[in-house]
């Protein structure tokens, strides 16, 4: 009984779902059945893989560039008190600059495409990652850099060895934070910026014949592989060498 | 010569005097006890002697030289949590060896994680042993190196009073086959007399150093020799302690 | 560290980056692309026609009102979801499942319930931050440390005492930090709502200055006024974040 609540719960969303619409009559508002078939119909065009591939694609490498960026950057400038503040003035006043916002900048450079999403998803992951990075080597125990000091490790052995690894458990949180947001940033920039993609397939459906079938089979997608994502992430989490950092329970 | 030499060390923290005029000297292979209340700048003084923190005055010198900076060859020891979680513990034994070739790392680990009985846990990770363990951990990670000497700073203060004693008998287990100098910084009187050659006792703010005692008793000690416990009631008296409860 | 170095070091971090920007503009003599100068006079622009106030208002307005929505409605949930198991196993798979749905996806859905209206991106901005609100007080309340339970009953406490006493204050710093992140995920999304769904706003200014004219100069402004805004929330909610956790942090 216990392992069947969960599957309730989905069940009374569903049927509840499904009485709105009858009860309202609400024309345009499919009813799950719909959305399902909107899916189907979607897989038979060849649209839904396409756009799938097209959206992760995007969130893939502009998340993979944030990464191998703001990593370093923010160790480098955690460990540096003059570089910290140097740089976190411009940083926090960066950060908050809605990655969207940069859409009409990232179209004037890169033109309507790939490279555009790219350049907007990188932008969303790298302030988190870099400042996740940046306050977790504040947290290192200070016992285990004077330990590596100890050992007579230089500063390079010391950030390979001890901070590098210190860092890890905040960092993933961080990445799974980051991921979260590059997948809500993506949608919103094909719905803007480019044509093609899940966040495309939304504004399209509607536009193009008010289609709200697929508008909401294109969602369904959308919440399916937000999950898968951050499922992944949470994989990490368990990994021997980080569970240290995570409170157990 | 001796392995440690003091002299005239003062150290102020702003306005603060934390110790004033400390002279001291140890031998090679001798076991000092630094003991003292909360706060009588013990740990301090444990800390530059490792080359953590500059004096204000005077020098801390090993075999003659100043100290400056923290060197491999002595190795601090912190309470348990110094060890690196993030590694298993032949890892963390190994921690220290990153210079060495495969082959003699492997002998190394091996042999300091026998010598401090945690064969059997060379795969766990920190998080699944006992206080104790990895109190044993961080003493077998800092052996493996080899280093002459040895600074621990309240190393069992947060271990349950059982094992405690047992961790004592360990380390002068280890210290006799191993023949380290060590500078042992504790506030525990019971401590001080089972372990030391010799003990300094410390007064409170500043610190400085009130008396120097011989612990001259043969190890291994027994607890309830009248020698013990006259030793004992000496530093009770010292520190101006009425000795009941 | 001294401390002049504190203002000096930023100060000059910002100088050579709008060098940096000014001498790129002249090396490549964008025609499009603007100066510094020209963003600060576009700035002053918007702020002649009256249009710079009223749209920082009217961003305000909306990510105010979806948020404070999100919060009075998301915490009391979150924490029911987190008390009472039963409830948790039922909603929280139906949670998991919308949460990952991007805001700026209810989009069509919105404007079919609310029109064109300011309440379409006040609905997708309250989204945006409930979902946050609700996973981080539900949380909150699952790591309510056992034994301040056990104390609480211990003593003989009321329910409605031991959630006065024990419950919300124990959950109340996890919920905080929370609340800090939820609106970093409510600004992103009102930027992206006032693009689409609206024509007032910043996100529309940005929209509107490159669609109409390719106004770069505006765009940036836009942009930079994003930025200071959102710092300078972000620091409301540090500063309150200190004021309300002295408690906790000198315990």
């Amino acid at each position: 009984m216990r392992r069947l609540t969960p599957f309730l719960g989905l069940f009374v969303f569903i049927a509840a779902w499904d009485l709105a619409v009858r009860l309202t009559g609400a024309p345009l508002v499919p009813s799950p059945w719909e959305a399902f078939r909107g899916i189907g119909e979607l897989t038979a065009r060849g649209l839904l893989v396409k756009y799938v591939v097209a959206s992760l694609f995007r969130v893939t490498w502009g998340y993979l560039l944030a990464l191998v960026f703001a990593v370093p950057f923010g160790i480098a400038v955690g460990m540096s008190p003059r570089a910290q503040a140097t740089i976190n003035p411009l940083l926090q006043v960066l950060r908050p600059i809605s990655p969207l916002a940069w859409i009409p900048i990232a179209i004037l450079w890169f033109g309507v495409g790939d490279f555009s999403a790219v350049f907007l998803i990188f932008l969303a992951s790298f302030f988190p990652l870099a400042v996740t990075a940046m306050h977790a080597v504040h947290d290192v125990d200070p016992v285990h850099l004077r330990a590596g000091e100890n050992f007579g490790m230089s500063r390079g052995e010391l950030i390979a060895h001890v901070v590098l690894p210190a860092i890890v458990p905040q960092l993933i949180v961080g990445m799974r934070i980051a991921l979260g947001i590059a997948w809500l940033v993506v949608v919103a920039a094909e719905m803007i910026a480019v044509s093609s993609g899940l966040g495309f397939l939304i504004v399209d459906a509607r536009n193009a014949g008010n289609r709200y079938d697929l508008v909401v089979a294109g969602m369904v997608m959308i919440g399916v592989i937000g999950i898968v994502l951050d499922l992944a992430m949470r994989r990490l989490e368990k990994l021997d060498f980080v569970r240290w950092g995570y409170v157990e329970g | 010569m001796s392995k440690v030499e003091i002299s005239n060390l003062s150290m102020r923290f702003g306005s603060t005097d934390v110790l004033r005029d400390i002279n001291l000297s140890v031998r090679e292979g001798e076991f000092v006890c630094i003991l003292g209340p909360s706060g009588c700048g013990k740990s301090t003084l444990l800390n530059i002697v490792g080359g953590f923190i500059q004096p204000s005055a005077g020098t801390a010198s090993i075999d003659g030289v100043p100290v400056t900076r923290p060197d491999p060859r002595r190795i601090f020891v912190f309470q348990e949590r110094g060890v690196f979680p993030w590694l298993t513990v032949d890892e963390n034994v190994a921690f220290g060896l990153f210079r060495l070739s495969e082959a003699e790392k492997r002998d190394r680990v091996t042999r300091y994680v026998q010598l401090v009985g945690l064969a059997g846990f060379e795969n766990a990770y920190p998080r699944e042993l006992s206080g104790g363990m990895k109190q044993r951990l961080e003493v077998a990670r800092a052996l493996a190196v080899n280093p002459d000497v040895l600074y621990l700073d309240e190393p069992f203060g947060a271990l349950d009073s059982i094992t405690r004693l047992q961790m004592r008998r360990e380390l002068l287990r280890i210290w006799q086959a191993e023949k380290k100098t060590i500078l042992f910084v504790t506030h525990d009187i019971e401590e001080s007399v089972q372990l030391a050659d010799r003990v300094v006792i410390m007064s409170a703010r500043p610190g400085r150093i009130r008396r120097i005692l011989d612990i001259d008793i043969a190890h291994p000690r027994d607890l309830s020799a009248p020698r013990y416990i006259q030793l004992r009631d000496i530093i009770f008296s010292e520190i101006g302690l009425a000795h009941q409860v | 560290m001294r401390r002049g170095e504190l203002i000096l070091l930023p100060l000059a971090a910002v100088l050579v980056l709008a060098g940096a920007w000014q001498l790129a503009v002249m090396a490549t003599g964008t025609t499009i692309f603007p100066s510094p100068g020209d963003v600060a006079r576009g700035l002053g622009e918007l702020a002649g026609r009256g249009i710079l106030w009223s749209y920082i208002g009217d961003s305000l307005v909306r990510v105010v009102s979806g948020y404070l929505a999100a919060v009075i409605i998301g915490i009391p949930f979150g924490m029911a979801l987190g008390w009472f198991p039963i409830l948790e196993r039922i909603v929280n798979p139906i949670i998991q499942l919308l949460r990952p749905i991007s805001p700026l996806a209810w989009m069509p859905l919105a404007v079919i319930w609310f029109g064109v209206s300011n309440t379409a991106p006040i609905f997708l901005i309250f989204l945006a931050a409930f979902f946050p609100i609700v996973v981080a007080s539900m949380n909150a309340v699952h790591n309510i440390p056992p034994m301040y339970l056990q104390a609480g009953r211990n003593f003989g406490l009321s329910t409605p005492r031991l959630m006065a006493k024990v419950i919300v204050p124990a959950t109340f710093p996890p919920i905080l930090v929370s609340l800090r992140i939820a609106f970093g995920i409510a600004w992103l999304v009102l930027v992206a709502a006032e693009m689409i769904a609206v024509d007032s706003g910043l996100g529309y200014l940005i929209i509107d200055a490159r669609n109409a004219g390719k106004r770069y100069d505006l765009v940036v402004g836009g942009m930079l006024l994003i930025g200071v805004v959102g710092l300078m929330i972000d620091a409301l909610f540090r500063w309150g974040t200190r004021t309300l956790m002295r408690r906790e942090v000198t315990e």
